[in-house]
């Protein structure tokens, strides 16, 4: 359908020309609002000022606080009006105004009146008005009226009071929680709508009550639920009893799954949505649960209204990600979608086909999608270039196709993150399908013969400098890289510099070749660009045609083995206080931080009664480590090697909590104890750790060093410090005894008493294990990394874990068992897998890197049987990990 | 404002908007704080109608996704109607909301659906939309019901829809819907 005519402002008539607020001034408005104060009230001039003054705060228009106060002031004087549109207006006046609390008292009398008015409309709209301005203290004043309100014969009413309960519960629960018996019995309410407010704030009240909760839905779960909004609650609720109660395991059947699929059959289209998303969204969905739901989502897919099909498209498309072959039956209804005018279902209709599809239909889709990519915008694109990308991976073989539409779309139209994705796929399907290599490195070549993006372009020259010398013919790639050293900008100039460095060392003949071009760069303008061909010239040799020197490729190829973000920090902390010493990269930790967890957004703005939060750890290693080397008796031990996470050393609430973080260095270990006196009428001094290391042979003692005085919750350290063999991962375990001498504290004045009495406190024991001895230190590409390190000092072997929770249990006991960095993600297990691999990484103590292969494979009688295989650098390490598995 | 609580929660709406052919606001109203600023209002408004704009919304409500929000939207003439809810939010409850909405207008306006004649009656549409949704929450979603609401405020004397009953509005307004949509 055409657009309408958009007149332009000047072709229009006088009259079209006319807008009522054509010329609208805030400081004429607020002058004009002095009618409000008029003795004799014009109701309708009233009414077209508040819309006025309500338009300019749509607008965006804001008042100053003197402003605010002013109109709020003069609004309430309409209360005296008897005008029921007007006074409809005062109300969304006030409600936009949100007075401050000294105002709202000024309006809460005239409140109140309405609320008991016999009008309805009043009724129901103060009710509203005033719980949105309310604060605490004046709700228990018309709590008994608001608890009338929600029983109203009215439905109006009744639904202003549920709704406003449902807002009040979030900043004064307890009163609200009160209301329970009359929210239950508007539960029951005729009216639609009523039913829907009194089961939403119900559910809220009672949420943190499963067992309610649950009652709740068994009793309306066989009742009449009358509105279709009221029904889709009822059908989350019953979701959420669901998720918390589990199936059956005697029948197999899942409580509640009837009622679930009995509102498939509702008469509401919301209601059968709602009920077929939940069933997909079920934990550990079978197919025959799963059946109902995608037929009528199937229905939904020829629906003519878009939003059914949009909606229907896209809960399949989050079934295909799971259940990929419960979905397969709506494929031609999704095909026939690819051509739809909404895009968004179109493309969400190409991504589940390409989920689901089987390797002979690869072709045909392919051949839609290359008509469809040019009229949708870049963030679809984005959706199905990685929709394509994992199709490549699932059927190699037709890698040809795949790899042409990529290579095709990336010669197109696009923005910076499209281009991105599609040359993260091709780096990706290079890497894992070996055919794909030779065709997909020349497709990158061709690409930067033409980018405008100086990141992609320095991204592909390096992956180009690793890969395309492992390639049958490399000399081809020679010219695309030297053709950005003549067109491109200076950085990529410099890094097709490094790339052509890695050529020449990699590629005995071709280095005389490099040499003349590294030579031609040495009168480049920029400064980088011409370091590096000096560099690269002096390292490759003299530029004849002999092998290069294998720490040469080392320091052309070998990745830094520090993590970025550490030697960010370090670099920043080296520049802060200058110095002469040049930089040592050996000083940077090697340690992976592991990342706070992302706060997860709280729900509502509660106020904490407690004070601040406690604050997020920091990154302690540094601070241990600054910590330790501040210590005289300890800065003799050398580098830090690692710091263990605190293990709690006695039970929560007691009278002297500790805890103790291990320090492991080279010859030394170094026990730090972290103490907390939580007893306020105690003062303690003198505060040492005797350890008994009976059960750690190879370690002994070398030092304490006491804590002074430990005052009342305020955490302070001791540490004892043991001697042990270099280099060598002794374990033992160490029990404790904290013995200190108390004093009396005066709790008024704070004042301790002069005599104390020595006394002990029995702590737990801990160990040190082998796992101390090992870093986490994560490698970016695995495989790789597996290959380099070579079958030699492979070791394997079997082990049986014996009856385990589930495999995500074992895997997660073994990685911390070991120690280790998991590595590409592969420490989260899909549900209901019955075998998995995890690949972790690490650094043993002496340098040593550790790669772990884990192969875990889970039986009917959930006994668990691991296949660990391990590679390092030195094969007694290798052994050592072994051990440490079999006697963990 | 609303307050956004776990999935299992009452279906929320975040803003609802009425725009008119240039994307300026007619009225909208805004339930969460996704958008703390007034021009981060705008902004949303802009791209949301850059968007929607090429496409046709003006038969059967169409639908979107904008920063992980879904977005159901209907063109009449020169007025853009816009509901806005989260991204797990069912689809078609925004677009019975809308709906509610839509309906509610046209009856309000007596079938002139555009932008002056919602200008002119500008305190009717925020009363509307202050009788569909408050603080974020449905509060009720037939058009008929929520212009009958809207109505009944206005006894004075020169205010719309007086002279008839709510009821005899309603024929009136669904012969004209019928009579639009077998045109």
């Amino acid at each position: 359908m055409a657009q309408p005519l958009v007149k332009k402002d000047d072709d229009r008539d006088e009259e079209a020309d006319y807008s009522p607020f054509l010329g609208i001034e805030k400081g004429a408005v607020l002058q004009e609002a002095r009618v409000f104060n008029d003795p004799q009230l014009d109701a309708r001039r009233c009414s077209q000022v508040i819309t006025k003054l309500l338009y300019l705060l749509n607008q965006g228009e804001t008042f100053t606080k003197f402003e605010a106060t002013e109109v709020f002031f003069a609004v309430t004087k309409l209360f005296q009006s008897r005008d029921i549109g007007l006074r409809r207006m005062v109300y969304l006046m006030i409600k936009e105004l949100s007075p401050c609390a000294d105002e709202v008292i000024i309006v809460t009398s005239s409140l109140m009146k309405d609320m008991n008015s016999r009008t309805d409309m009043y009724r129901a709209n103060a009710i509203r008005v005033l719980c949105r301005i309310t604060d605490g203290t004046l709700l228990t004043q018309i709590e008994r009226y608001l608890k009338q309100a929600i029983v109203d014969k009215n439905p109006v009413v009744a639904s202003a009071a549920l709704v406003s309960g449902i807002h009040l519960l979030q900043t004064t629960p307890e009163i609200v929680k009160r209301w329970s018996n009359e929210v239950q019995e508007a539960v029951q309410s005729r009216a639609a709508l009523v039913q829907f407010h009194a089961l939403a704030l119900l559910h809220q009240i009672r949420q943190n009550d499963r067992l309610a909760v649950s009652k709740l839905v068994t009793s309306l779960t066989k009742g009449s639920v009358r509105s279709p909004l009221a029904q889709c609650l009822l059908i989350r609720y019953t979701s959420q009893v669901i998720r918390e109660s589990g199936v059956n395991t005697q029948t197999g059947d899942r409580p509640f799954y009837d009622y679930l699929e009995g509102c498939l059959r509702h008469k509401a289209e919301m209601v059968i949505f709602e009920a077929a998303r939940a069933i997909t969204e079920l934990s550990n969905v079978t197919t025959r649960e799963l059946t109902p739901a995608i037929t009528v989502l199937q229905l939904f897919l020829s629906s003519s209204k878009p939003v059914l099909r949009f909606a229907a498209v896209r809960t399949l498309n989050k079934v295909a990600m799971t259940h990929p072959m419960a979905v397969t039956n709506c494929n031609i209804d999704m095909e026939s979608l690819i051509s739809d005018q909404n895009r968004s279902i179109a493309t969400l209709a190409i991504t589940t086909l390409l989920k689901t599809g089987n390797e002979s239909s690869v072709d045909r889709l392919m051949k839609q999608i290359t008509s469809f990519m040019s009229d949708i915008a870049d963030e679809f694109k984005i959706v199905v270039v990685e929709a394509i990308r994992s199709l490549c991976l699932k059927f190699p073989l037709k890698y040809r196709s795949l790899m042409n539409f990529l290579s095709s779309i990336l010669r197109e139209e696009g923005g910076f993150e499209f281009k991105k994705a599609i040359v993260d796929s091709i780096v990706i399907l290079i890497r894992d399908i070996p055919d794909a290599k030779e065709s997909g490195l020349l497709h990158l070549c061709e690409f930067i013969e033409d980018c405008e993006f100086t990141y992609l372009s320095t991204q592909i020259l390096h992956f180009l400098g690793n890969e395309g010398p492992k390639t049958s013919d490399p000399s081809k790639y020679i010219r695309y890289i030297y053709n950005r050293v003549i067109l491109e900008n200076a950085t990529v100039r410099a890094s097709a510099v490094s790339t052509l460095a890695k050529f020449g060392a990699m590629i005995d003949s071709l280095k005389p070749r490099i040499f003349v071009l590294l030579r031609r760069c040495l009168f480049d303008t920029d400064d980088e660009v011409r370091d590096r061909a000096t560099l690269y010239l002096n390292t490759l040799g003299d530029g004849s045609v002999s092998e290069t020197d294998k720490d040469v490729k080392e320091f052309l190829f070998g990745s830094l083995d520090v993590p970025l973000t550490n030697m960010e920090t370090s670099l920043k902390n080296y520049i802060q206080d200058p110095t002469e010493e040049p930089f040592d990269i050996n000083s940077v930790p090697k340690e992976v931080k592991s990342q706070p967890l992302a706060e997860k957004k709280a729900p509502g703005k509660k106020p904490t009664g407690l004070g601040a939060p406690p604050s997020a750890p920091t990154s302690t290693d540094d601070a241990y480590e600054r910590l330790l080397s501040s210590i005289p008796e300890f800065a003799s031990f050398g580098k830090l090697f690692k710091s263990s996470a605190p293990v709690e050393l006695t039970e929560s609430e007691t009278e002297y909590a500790v805890n103790v973080v291990k320090h492991i260095f080279d010859r030394h270990v170094v026990f730090q104890y972290n103490c907390t006196n939580t007893i306020p009428e105690q003062l303690l001094e003198n505060v040492t750790v005797i350890v008994d290391a009976s059960e750690a042979e190879e370690f002994s003692e070398v030092g304490t060093k006491p804590l002074r005085s430990l005052p009342y919750d305020t955490p302070a350290q001791t540490f004892v410090a043991f001697e042990k063999p270099e280099g060598v991962p002794a374990v033992g375990k160490f029990s404790n005894m904290l013995r200190f001498t108390v004093k009396e504290v005066d709790p008024s004045t704070g004042e301790a008493e002069d005599d104390g009495v020595e006394d002990e406190y029995q702590l737990e024991d801990f160990e040190v294990a082998a796992a101390d001895y090992i870093l986490k230190v994560g490698v970016s590409n695995f495989k790789n990394a597996w290959e380099s390190m070579g079958a030699d000092s492979e070791r394997i072997d079997e082990y049986g874990l014996g009856p385990r929770e589930s495999l995500t249990e074992a895997v997660n006991a073994v990685i911390n068992l070991l120690g280790m960095q998991p590595c590409e993600g592969t420490e989260v297990v899909p549900s209901n897998s019955r075998s998995h691999t995890c690949l972790l990484s690490g650094v043993y103590i002496g340098n040593m890197k550790v790669l772990v292969r884990l192969s875990f494979g889970i039986d009917g009688t959930k006994e668990v049987a691991m296949k660990l295989a391990v590679r390092s650098e030195d094969e007694n390490v290798s052994d050592a990990i072994h051990e440490i598995v079999a006697s963990g | 404002m609303a307050t956004f609580l776990s999935q299992e929660a009452c279906p929320t709406i975040k803003n609802i908007l009425l725009l008119d052919s240039e994307g300026k606001r007619v009225a909208v109203k805004y339930y969460s704080d996704d958008w703390p600023t007034n021009s981060a209002k705008l902004a949303f408004e802009k791209s949301i109608f850059t968007k929607t704009q090429k496409t046709n919304a003006r038969t059967e409500a169409e639908i979107t996704m904008l920063e992980n929000n879904i977005i159901v939207y209907k063109f009449v003439q020169d007025l853009y109607f816009f509901v806005t809810g989260g991204d797990d939010e069912n689809e078609l409850i925004l677009a019975t909301v809308l709906q509610g909405f839509f309906d509610a207008v046209t009856l309000l306006l007596r079938n002139n659906v555009e932008q002056r004649e919602a200008l002119e009656n500008l305190d009717l549409i925020l009363l509307c939309l202050d009788e569909i949704v408050d603080g974020g929450i449905v509060l009720e979603t037939d058009g008929s019901i929520i212009a009958g609401k809207v109505a009944t405020h206005n006894m004075d004397d020169g205010a719309p829809l007086s002279e008839q009953t709510i009821s005899q509005a309603l024929a009136t307004a669904r012969e004209h819907l019928t009579r639009s949509l077998l045109r």
